[in-house]
């Protein structure tokens, strides 16, 4: 059954509200899947403030690339809230998302933050722990194919950026990422899918995001998440399009998104809010070693340079790791 | 024709010229990267088994339910068309949950190929029995009585006249059944394990291209796999029509 209930939310991917008859006018939200309930919650915040009375909304959940590309493919989107900020340039590219989208506030556009994780079954039979528990033998590690998702993304720079964090080269770190997916026995495509994979009983331990973590736990799935001493923040970004900034909706709930209310509902749903005040109440755990896709001190630079090096599907470093499965 | 232009014709031209763009030869080298042709192969070899699976199971499947007569056949009948009516997403997700590690049989083939198989099977179950069943409806059981008062035993009234009848039926049934299996996504993604070189089949593969922005990697490998299931479904074709015209001979 549970299974079933998370066939269904992967299932859900187009929810489109009562077409606007209001003076409000509609905004068109296109988001990737996972903060679809925090969503919900901060839409009917915002529609019971006075800048959001009578504003309708169409939304749209998917996969965060998949939702790139149908904007780029003529989606109406006045706000885009994607995984990450390769999918948001990809709009830039296309000219869909102007180029200072970062500098829209002081967040950079990131409405809420996360960090990878271990989730493991109950009890940690495995005594799992750190990131060289993974590569234990026997040791069976669930996280989703790089290529199909990017959630699998902030999982291997994770992994390598914790290896640099405890003072390996960047060989040897390459090294373990070759070492780490030779304990891979199922990649699903994407973190959801992992997540059920999980759940139906594979693997002893599934790499995720924190908020994923506290969904699955939420949703009934027997399990314990433990945060490794050095992990990567997870930023999920948020941009107005060119028509959105046409839109005085569309500005008015994107400034909502950082306003207590909002960040209280990310918070409510495992996310830790970004807003300072709102923030104290929801003290996720942070790791000492926490660091981020920006780190230049582990050779990250930044998702344009990382993207480049790592995941390139011809050249890239994962491309030549999968490869190496075949021997 | 020009509907049949419309939706099928003009899809399958726009994805046969949106890979040329990079050119023939990166093209060709797209398609035959080791880890494409590996996930070609088992692509091709899961749904060829799969179409081999179903010719038999669902001609028996057919054959029931055409010639016994038992309590609830007609509802039966109805279920077989079920596998269309679900998403495929769910049935593999379903499919994961009873054969995957914590199902009730106690059977883990979740992940292997194995698996893949089973799922294919069922998503394709419908093609053979549904292609057979009219044609068995037809046939007249006056032939397979005259057999039968000569002497002929029962695997030889089969063999010599059922069999042959029904066969050019088996046969556009499993066509259909191997291009469906070819082709799947849905039901194969959560349960294949998309293991390079072990478990990710094509779809799944082109799926990785896509999400990675390599669009000419995803056109190369579609057209080659367009083009390898258009060869196989021509040759059932032309063996059909061989043997249409061998008989009457």
């Amino acid at each position: 059954m549970k299974g079933i209930c998370l066939a269904l939310v992967m299932a859900a991917v187009l929810v489109g509200s009562a077409a606007g008859s209001s003076a409000g006018g509609s905004i068109d939200l296109v988001a990737y899947s996972t903060p679809k309930d925090a969503y919900g919650k901060i839409i009917s915040a915002f529609q019971a403030t006075v800048a959001g009375n009578g504003v309708s909304f169409n939304q749209s959940y998917a996969a965060s690339g998949d939702q790139a590309r149908a904007v780029a493919g003529g989606l109406p989107a006045d706000i885009v809230a994607l995984s990450l900020d390769p999918d948001i340039n990809y709009l830039v590219q296309k000219n869909i998302v102007p180029k200072n989208w970062k500098s829209a506030n002081k967040y950079h556009g990131v409405v809420s933050d996360s960090v990878v994780v271990f989730v493991v079954r109950d009890g940690n039979p495995k005594h799992i722990t750190g990131w060289g528990d993974l590569v234990k033998p026997g040791i069976q590690v669930i996280t989703p194919n790089p290529f199909t998702s990017g959630g699998a993304r902030w999982n291997v720079m994770a992994a390598y950026g914790a290896l640099r964090h405890s003072g390996k080269s960047d060989k040897q770190a390459i090294k373990y990422l070759y070492k780490l997916f030779h304990h891979v026995p199922v990649q699903p495509a994407s973190a959801r899918d992992a997540l059920s994979v999980f759940a139906q009983g594979k693997g002893d331990v599934l790499l995720t995001y924190q908020n994923d973590a506290i969904y699955a736990e939420k949703k009934g799935v027997h399990t314990e998440y433990h945060v490794p001493k050095a992990t990567i923040l997870i930023e999920t970004p948020v941009a107005l399009t060119k028509s959105g900034l046409a839109k005085p909706a569309a500005k008015a709930f994107f400034k909502f998104l950082w306003s207590p209310a909002a960040q209280r509902a990310f918070g409510d749903q495992g996310y830790q809010p970004v807003v300072k005040s709102v923030a104290k109440s929801y003290r996720f755990y942070r790791p000492p070693g926490l660091f981020t896709i920006a780190s230049k001190r582990y050779g990250l630079n930044g998702w344009p340079k990382v993207n480049r090096r790592f995941f390139d599907p011809k050249k890239g470093i994962m491309a030549a790791v999968e490869r190496s499965l075949g021997h | 024709m020009g509907y049949l232009s419309v939706v099928v014709l003009l899809p399958l031209a726009a994805l046969v010229w949106s890979s040329r763009s990079g050119g023939l030869a990166a093209l060709w080298q797209e398609a035959t990267r080791p880890e494409a042709l590996a996930a070609l192969k088992l692509t091709l070899g899961v749904a060829a088994v799969c179409a081999l699976v179903n010719a038999v199971a669902g001609t028996g499947i057919a054959w029931v339910l055409v010639r016994d007569r038992f309590a609830g056949k007609s509802v039966v009948d109805s279920l077989i068309d079920l596998p269309f009516a679900l998403p495929t997403i769910v049935a593999g997700l379903t499919l994961l949950a009873l054969y995957g590690p914590s199902g009730p049989f106690g059977v883990d083939v979740g992940f292997t190929r194995l698996g893949l198989l089973l799922a294919l099977l069922f998503v394709t179950l419908p093609f053979v029995v549904r292609a057979v069943q009219p044609v068995l409806l037809e046939l007249d059981t006056e032939m397979e009585e005259a057999a039968a008062s000569l002497g002929a035993g029962a695997f030889a009234i089969f063999r010599r006249i059922v069999f042959p009848n029904l066969l050019p039926a088996i046969l556009s049934g499993v066509a259909l059944a191997f291009a469906r299996a070819v082709g799947e996504f849905g039901a194969v993604v959560l349960i294949s394990g998309n293991i390079p070189f072990k478990t990710e089949v094509s779809s799944v593969y082109i799926f990785g291209q896509l999400q990675s922005g390599n669009g000419t990697g995803a056109a190369a490998v579609s057209v080659l796999l367009l083009a390898i299931s258009l060869g196989v479904l021509l040759a059932i074709g032309a063996f059909r029509h061989w043997r249409t015209r061998h008989d009457r001979a």
